[in-house]
C-alpha cells in the first residue's frame, strides 16, 4: 500500500470517527425527545449527517480509485449542478442547441482536458471558447427577446457549475516539486478544510451570531463568518501533514478557501432570493440539491488551484 | 402469455420511470395532497407528450398501481408498439373523441371511477403550444365532478416539460421537471359550469413554482 493510499484511508477513517460521534450524539438527543413532540431541528440535523455519510463514503472511495474515480464523481457533480443551474434560468427555444451543447459538448470536453492535465485547455475552454461560440449559436437562431440575459446566465452557469467544479479534480495535475503523486489529497483538503468551516459557521452563528452580513440575504453572521474561518485554520494545520504548504501555509490556504467559500454562499442565496426557491433542487435530501451542498467549495476551488499553483509549482 | 404481457409491461414502466427519474430528476412536490392511495382525479396541464408519463412516475407505487390516466385512442392506437404501451403499460382508459361513435368518452370514464380508479386527465383537451400558461377547460372535469361527487379533483401542475423538450427539437435537455400536486377541489351545489371550469383552471394555475412565473 502507497502512503498516499495509506493517508487517504486514514482521512477516511477520522472523517467516519467525526461522523460516528455525530450520529451518537443526534440519537442520545432523539431518545431523550419525548415520542410525541416534534423537534425539526433534530430531524434536519439527522437527515444533515445521514447525507455526510454519503458524501464522505463517496468522496472517499473515488479518491481511493484515484483519476477515474474522481472524474467520474466531480463530472457527475457538474452535470446536476448544471441542471440545477440552467433550471432556473432565462431561456428560450432560440438557446435550445446551444443549451444542448452547454450539457452533451462543453461539460464531458472540459472534464477530458482535466483528465489529460491539459492545463492550457482547460482553464480557457469555458471562458474563452464556449464564452464567445455559444452565444453565436443562440444568435444563429434569430430570436433577439433579452438575448444578452439568455446568454450571459448560461455563461453563468457554465463557469459555475463546470469550470469552478473542475478545478478541485485539476489539483491533482499540479506537479508541485517533492509532492508526487499525493496531488489527490489537496481535494480531501480542500474539501474538508471548506465544509468544517461551513458547519462551524452555521453552528456559532446560531450561538454567538448577532450581526448580519447581508440582511435579506441570509442569516449568515460576522461573528459566525469569523469562527469558521478561524476553525478552518486549525483544521488546515491540523491537516497540514497532508498538504505540500507547511503549518503556516496550510493554515493560510484554508483560511483564503474557506473565506471565498462563504462569500460565495452569499452569491449562491442571492441568486436563490431573486428567482424565489429555497433550494437549488431536492437530490440530497435534508440538503438541496448539489449547489446547495457544494457552493462553497464551488467558489473556493478556482483560487484555491490558482494560489498553489502560483505558489507551489 | 398474458403473464409475458403483463411482466413485459412492468419492465417497460420501470424503465420509463427510471429514464424520467435520470433525464429530468423529475420529483412530486405533495402541497396540497398527502401521497395516499385514495381516490382523485388529477387533473394536469398539457403541453408535451411527456406530461403523463411525468406524473405517472412521481406517484408512488401504491398510487400507481390504480390511477388511469385518460387519452385519446387515436394516438395509443396508431401502431403495435404504442398499443401495447397505452393500455398495458400505463393501463390507459382510452376514449375516442370522434362524434360519431357510440361510445361516450364520459360513460368510460365514469365506468373507471366507479372501478375504483384514480384518473389523470388533461382538462385543456389538447397540447397547449401558445404562450398562454393553460387553455380554456373543456367540460370534462365538471361533467365528472357533478356525476362523481366524492372524488377528490387534485390540480396537477407539470412545470418545465416545454423546456426540456420544445416541440420540433430533437434532443432533450436535461433540465429539472416538478410535478406539483394542490389542494383538491369539487363542484359546489349548484354551481354552474363555467364558475366551476374558471376556479379549477386559477387552483392549477396556483400550483406553478414561484421560478416560472
Amino acid at each position: 500500500m502507497s502512503s498516499t493510499t495509506a493517508d487517504i484511508l486514514l482521512l477516511a477513517l477520522g472523517s467516519f470517527g467525526i461522523l460516528i460521534t455525530l450520529t451518537v450524539l443526534g440519537e442520545i438527543l432523539r431518545a431523550r425527545q419525548p415520542v410525541h413532540d416534534a423537534n425539526p431541528m433534530l430531524d434536519t440535523y439527522m437527515t444533515r449527517v445521514q447525507s455526510w455519510w454519503g458524501m464522505v463514503a463517496f468522496i472517499g472511495a473515488a479518491l481511493l480509485l484515484g483519476k477515474p474515480g474522481i472524474m467520474t464523481l466531480f463530472a457527475f457533480a457538474s452535470f446536476a449542478a448544471l441542471r440545477e443551474f440552467l433550471t432556473l434560468t432565462t431561456k428560450t427555444q432560440a438557446d435550445h442547441l446551444a443549451l444542448a451543447l452547454a450539457f452533451f459538448a462543453v461539460l464531458p470536453l472540459q472534464y477530458v482536458f482535466v483528465g489529460f492535465g491539459w492545463t492550457g485547455l482547460y482553464t480557457v475552454f469555458i471562458p474563452v471558447y464556449a464564452f464567445l461560440f455559444l452565444p453565436m449559436i443562440s444568435a444563429l437562431r434569430g430570436n433577439p427577446q433579452r438575448f444578452l440575459v439568455r446568454v450571459a446566465e448560461t455563461q453563468w452557469a457554465l463557469m459555475i457549475a463546470v469550470f469552478c467544479v473542475s478545478h478541485v479534480p485539476a489539483l491533482m495535475s499540479l506537479d508541485i516539486a517533492g509532492y508526487g503523486d499525493r496531488s489527490v489529497l489537496l481535494i480531501a483538503f480542500l474539501v474538508m478544510v471548506v465544509q468544517i468551516g461551513d458547519l462551524l459557521d452555521f453552528f456559532f452563528g446560531r450561538r454567538i451570531g448577532r450581526t448580519k452580513i447581508a440582511p435579506g440575504l441570509s442569516p449568515k453572521t460576522w461573528e459566525g463568518l469569523v469562527c469558521g474561518v478561524l476553525s478552518a485554520m486549525v483544521i488546515g494545520a491540523m491537516l497540514s501533514w497532508i498538504t505540500p504548504f507547511g503549518l503556516w501555509g496550510a493554515a493560510l490556504m484554508a483560511g483564503i478557501a474557506s473565506l471565498v467559500g462563504m462569500f460565495g454562499n452569499l452569491v449562491v442565496a442571492a441568486i436563490k432570493r431573486d428567482r424565489g426557491v429555497k433550494d437549488w433542487s431536492h437530490l440530497i435530501p435534508g440538503q438541496g440539491g448539489f449547489v446547495d451542498q457544494l457552493d462553497s467549495v464551488i467558489f473556493a476551488a478556482p483560487i484555491f488551484y490558482q494560489l498553489t499553483k502560483f505558489f507551489y509549482t | 402469455m398474458k403473464f409475458l404481457r403483463q411482466f413485459a409491461a412492468r419492465i417497460v414502466g420501470q424503465s420509463i420511470r427510471i429514464f424520467a427519474r435520470a433525464i429530468t430528476a423529475v420529483r412530486a412536490e405533495w402541497k396540497g395532497i398527502e401521497p395516499v392511495p385514495r381516490q382523485r382525479v388529477y387533473f394536469a396541464n398539457h403541453t408535451s407528450n411527456a406530461d403523463m408519463p411525468m406524473i405517472w412516475s412521481v406517484l408512488p407505487p401504491a398510487l400507481r398501481r390504480t390511477v388511469r390516466p385518460v387519452a385519446a385512442a387515436d394516438y395509443w392506437l396508431k401502431n403495435k408498439l404504442r398499443a401495447f404501451v397505452g393500455p398495458e403499460v400505463f393501463n390507459c382508459v382510452l376514449v375516442d373523441r370522434r362524434p360519431e361513435v357510440k361510445d361516450k368518452p364520459m360513460d368510460k370514464i365514469i365506468a373507471a371511477l366507479d372501478e375504483g380508479s384514480s384518473l389523470i386527465i388533461f382538462p385543456e383537451g389538447n397540447r397547449n403550444m401558445t404562450e398562454d400558461p393553460l387553455l380554456p377547460f373543456k367540460a370534462g372535469l365538471y361533467n365528472m365532478g357533478v356525476a362523481r361527487p366524492d372524488v377528490d379533483l387534485v390540480p396537477t401542475w407539470v412545470a418545465n416539460l416545454t423546456e426540456i423538450m420544445p416541440k420540433g427539437e430533437v434532443i432533450p435537455l436535461p433540465l429539472i421537471c416538478t410535478v406539483t400536486f394542490g389542494e383538491p377541489i369539487h363542484v359546489h351545489p349548484g354551481e354552474s359550469k363555467d364558475d366551476f371550469l374558471k376556479r379549477a383552471s386559477d387552483a392549477l394555475l396556483a400550483q406553478r413554482p414561484e421560478a416560472h412565473k
